[in-house]
């Protein structure tokens, strides 16, 4: 339907139009810089594919990529996993004039700067920091155990920040949930176990992916958790990228390598595209 | 049976919050750390890592930046998406879902892929790494977050009370200031805060796109090489009091405003 | 009558593909109340949206007061809208919301305070000047929509199903409303709705729509009465519907025949065609014969109480495909399953060319 006014037709573009050049001119034109980048040699020079040709064949660049596969694999179902049932005792359980208290609490850390909350946790994690502390104090170990500059201390630094942020997608997921639906299940006989896993979960299965697709992206693309708990034992793909313009200098590789882990992202978002289609409400 | 996973349900609940809230705790209890390791045992309290914080021009010249570059990415990230959406939203455009999908493009990109894009986009045109370079970065994965927040919240019933205003002789300028921006003021809101605090607790590009004068989570970053130390404990807590003080502000205006 | 205040001139209207008003004119007179009435999809509401400037048609014009305001915006002509969610601002006080109007014409606050009050006093909602939209109930709301749109007094006033979000007994109670009102303030109201009754409550012109086109037109009573085709005799009032073919046409006066018989009514349908009879339901006379036409037997197939009546449903016993919708007194002993004689008089026979 169209709507009148004194200029109809140039309006809606005038609204328009400085988000669209902003989104061109700093996020399309950056992409396409990088993407010619990535196509020339780090001394400069003509067209090459040395950059993706580097990547695909030196082993060591490759395992970088497992490894943040591997990492944002482990996390995001991890996360899930302890997020889901949390979430789920904070819709069901805490009584409804509590419940808006409750989730603030669980997601008061959620808005600690992300540089420090990966810190914090080297504090707990460190050869002499609370655990080592607390467990050869109560003598249940002899040695300290190595638990920081592991892949474990990145896992668990990644874990507490999509705890996080899974719990408030699920649980608002749930809260969405008609109670009817679980009152017809329950009146058309399924005891809480099946309603559960017939009606409830099945219902909050696209949040989930919603949740699960955040994950994805955000842990794959991070370079702080793993650069400050998981240090240069292990590297993952942002570490790699962020190595080659920090030491060397090398743009149209760190390009390339962006390039092939953006690629990444985009298969799993056309992967859980209709579940994450953003409209009005 | 009943309550023994009621009592189950309980505990783990409890776990969970214990997880989450150790690093907290522990940052904020070692920050009060009178000697110089943030490590047990527990030596304070004592102020003096803050004082060194506060005595520190780096950081607090720092957290001026951050709050800087925050405020004003922040204002032109909700003043493109509300203009976007508002057009969007009321108008049949060709393309529209195409374009709509650009603008929404940066949220699935991560921030260091959008970092090294306009750090290589910037080496190239010879612009050099500034403050203004890491806003520029801001607006980009900001303003998508604005547009969707607001463009969700522009339902029919919002398109019949502009309507009204129109229809009772208000220019179309007229609508926009007295109507539409009172009416989405909420969804306004929700997208400058959040994208306060995104823009707040940003790092890698303001690490790729800034130099000399830099943000908060940038030096404390470089504060980081120097290991272990409750100075970061401090400056990290009172980076995290102020955020608190923003939640419940948001939370005590904003969310307790019940929609007429 | 004078010249129309509005005269709406072979309109269509497309969205896309879907032609949704098929080459409407109507004409509106000064102080009328105006009703279209019509089922969802009808066009009805696109035609108010065209009259308040929302929409500009693919064909045809609309003038008001003489002018061509075809294509002149919401904000120029001189219509207001009262919307179905009512889309009070929010924001604003009652006060506040009823003065929007007169503030845009630069009106001083004191005089748009005061003409604001009497707007309210007018809609019976004086006190709730300084108050929010969100803390009147539905019924206010409505009163506040009414004032706002009043104040600024528009040549017509539009209202697209007013009455629709309020429970019945407050819609009978504001259609009461409406109409006073109306009478008071001489405005022209164009009202949209799909209820039957308000429209027979409220109309002084009735307009009848159905698939993009106006199906009738006329003072309630006469389109209750001698609706003009098929659809306006089932869409404003029940009726039962006889299937028929004229076998003989002479002095105004048609045999037809049907599947209860030959019939002998006044028309002009020429010999040979097709044609329907109505009959609306208080006309039916069941039981030992009392009208001067017979209908044959009908066997009750259900008996509704609707308190002042029963709603009666039979099937013709020599037909099965002939619904008789009949309505007895409240008294009758009549029940399903019951074989009664339904009969009419012939005045009450509506001859419809099919």
């Amino acid at each position: 339907m169209s709507v009148s006014g004194s200029n109809p037709r140039a309006l809606p573009w005038a609204l328009v139009t400085p988000a669209l050049a902003w989104t061109c001119a700093f996020f399309v034109l950056p992409f396409i810089a990088m993407g010619f980048s990535s196509l020339t040699g780090h001394e400069g020079g003509g067209f090459t594919l040395a950059n993706y040709s580097q990547f695909f064949t030196d082993p060591s660049y490759w395992r970088a990529m497992v490894n943040s596969l591997e990492v944002t694999a482990i996390v995001t179902v991890i996360s899930i996993l302890l997020a889901y049932p949390f979430a789920w005792i904070l819709a069901e359980m805490v009584p409804e004039r509590w419940q808006r208290l409750a989730l603030m609490l669980a997601v008061l850390p959620f808005w600690t700067s992300y540089v420090v909350r990966s810190y914090s946790w080297l504090l707990v994690l460190a050869q002499n920091g609370v655990i080592n502390r607390a467990l050869t104090g109560i003598g249940l170990i002899g040695e300290p155990l190595q638990l920081a500059n592991t892949r474990f201390a990145t896992v668990t630094g990644f874990v507490h920040f999509f705890v996080m942020l899974l719990t408030l997608t699920i649980f608002a997921n749930l809260k969405q949930l008609s109670p009817s639906y679980r009152k017809a299940a329950a009146d058309l006989g399924a005891g809480p176990v099946r309603t559960f896993l017939h009606v409830v979960l099945p219902l909050t299965l696209p949040g989930i992916m919603v949740g699960a697709f955040l994950t994805f992206v955000l842990c794959i693309g991070d370079y702080i958790t793993p650069q400050i708990l998981g240090g240069n034992n292990e590297l993952v793909m942002p570490q790699l990228v962020m190595l080659q313009i920090g030491r060397r200098g090398d743009f149209p590789l760190a390009s390339a390598l962006s390039i092939i882990l953006m690629a990444v992202v985009t298969i799993a978002y056309l992967a859980c595209a209709r579940w994450l289609k953003i409209e009005r409400a | 049976m009943r309550a023994a996973v009621r009592l189950a349900a309980w505990l783990y609940a409890i776990a969970v919050y214990g997880f989450i809230f150790l690093p907290v705790v522990v940052l904020v209890l070692f920050s009060l750390q009178a000697t110089s390791f943030p490590i047990p045992p527990f030596t304070g309290p004592s102020l003096r890592w803050y004082q060194a914080v506060l005595s520190d021009a780096r950081l607090t010249s720092a957290l001026v930046n951050s709050l800087m570059v925050a405020v004003l990415s922040s204002l032109a990230s909700v003043t493109l998406g509300f203009l976007s959406a508002w057009g969007f939203a009321r108008f049949v455009l060709p393309g529209s879902a195409l374009l709509r999908g650009l603008i929404t493009l940066p949220l699935t990109v991560s921030y260091l892929i959008i970092g090294m894009g306009l750090l290589v986009l910037f080496n190239w045109a010879g612009v050099p790494k500034s403050l203004l370079a890491a806003g520029i970065g801001h607006v980009v994965i900001n303003l998508p977050l604005c547009f969707a927040i607001i463009y969700s919240q522009m339902g029919d019933h919002q398109i019949n009370i502009e309507r009204a205003g129109r229809d009772l002789g208000a220019a179309e300028w007229k609508v926009l200031l007295l109507i539409t921006v009172p009416v989405m003021a909420p969804a306004i809101f929700a997208g400058f805060f959040l994208s306060m605090t995104f823009s707040w607790d940003e790092f890698v590009i303001s690490f790729l796109l800034t130099r000399f004068e830099t943000t908060l989570p940038v030096e404390i970053w470089n504060l980081l090489r120097s290991g272990l130390n409750p100075k970061t404990n401090a400056v990290g807590s009172l980076v995290f009091a102020v955020s608190i003080v923003l939640v419940v502000f948001f939370e005590l205006t904003l969310l307790r405003r019940k929609p007429a | 009558m004078s010249a129309p205040l509005v005269d709406i001139r072979n309109v269509s209207h497309r969205f896309g593909q879907l032609p949704v008003l098929k080459d409407v004119s109507l004409a509106i007179d000064p102080g009328s109340y105006t009703i279209l009435l019509g089922p969802s999809g009808s066009g009805k509401t696109t035609l108010l949206s065209i009259l308040g400037g929302f929409v500009t048609p693919s064909e045809g014009k609309v003038f008001i007061r003489g002018q061509d305001c075809t294509a002149v915006p919401p904000a120029k002509r001189p219509t207001t809208t009262v919307f179905q969610d009512y889309a009070l601002f929010p924001h604003m006080s009652v006060g506040g919301n009823v003065g929007f109007g007169l503030r845009m014409r630069g009106i001083d606050g004191a005089t748009r305070a005061a003409k604001a009050r009497d707007a309210l006093a007018l809609v019976g909602l004086a006190a709730a000047f300084d108050k929010k939209p969100h803390q009147l109930s539905g019924g206010q709301r409505q009163r506040v929509a009414l004032a706002r749109a009043l104040v600024i007094e528009p040549a017509v006033l539009l209202l697209d199903e007013p009455l629709g979000a309020l429970d019945l007994k407050l819609r009978r109670q504001m259609q009461d409303e409406l109409k006073a009102i109306q009478k008071r303030v001489g405005t022209a109201f164009v009202h949209v709705t799909h209820d039957q009754e308000e429209a027979m409550a409220l109309a002084d012109h009735c307009v009848v729509m159905n698939d993009g086109r106006i199906e009738d037109e006329g003072p309630p009573e006469r389109v209750y009465a001698r609706p003009k085709t098929r659809f306006s005799a089932t869409f404003m009032g029940e009726s039962t519907i006889l299937a028929g073919t004229v076998t003989e046409a002479r002095d105004g006066i048609v045999m037809v025949s049907t599947a209860v018989g030959s019939l002998s009514l006044q028309g002009a349908s020429p010999a040979g065609a097709p044609v329907a009879l109505a009959i609306r339901p208080e006309h039916l006379v069941l039981g030992d014969a009392k009208g001067d036409v017979a209908l044959g037997a009908g066997k009750v197939g259900d008996v509704v109480f609707q308190g002042s009546f029963k709603r009666v449903l039979a099937t013709s016993m020599l037909d099965p495909v002939l619904q008789f919708i009949a309505k007895a007194p409240a008294s009758a002993t009549v029940q399903a399953g019951d074989t009664i004689p339904v009969s009419c008089n012939a005045q009450d026979i509506i001859l419809l060319a099919d």
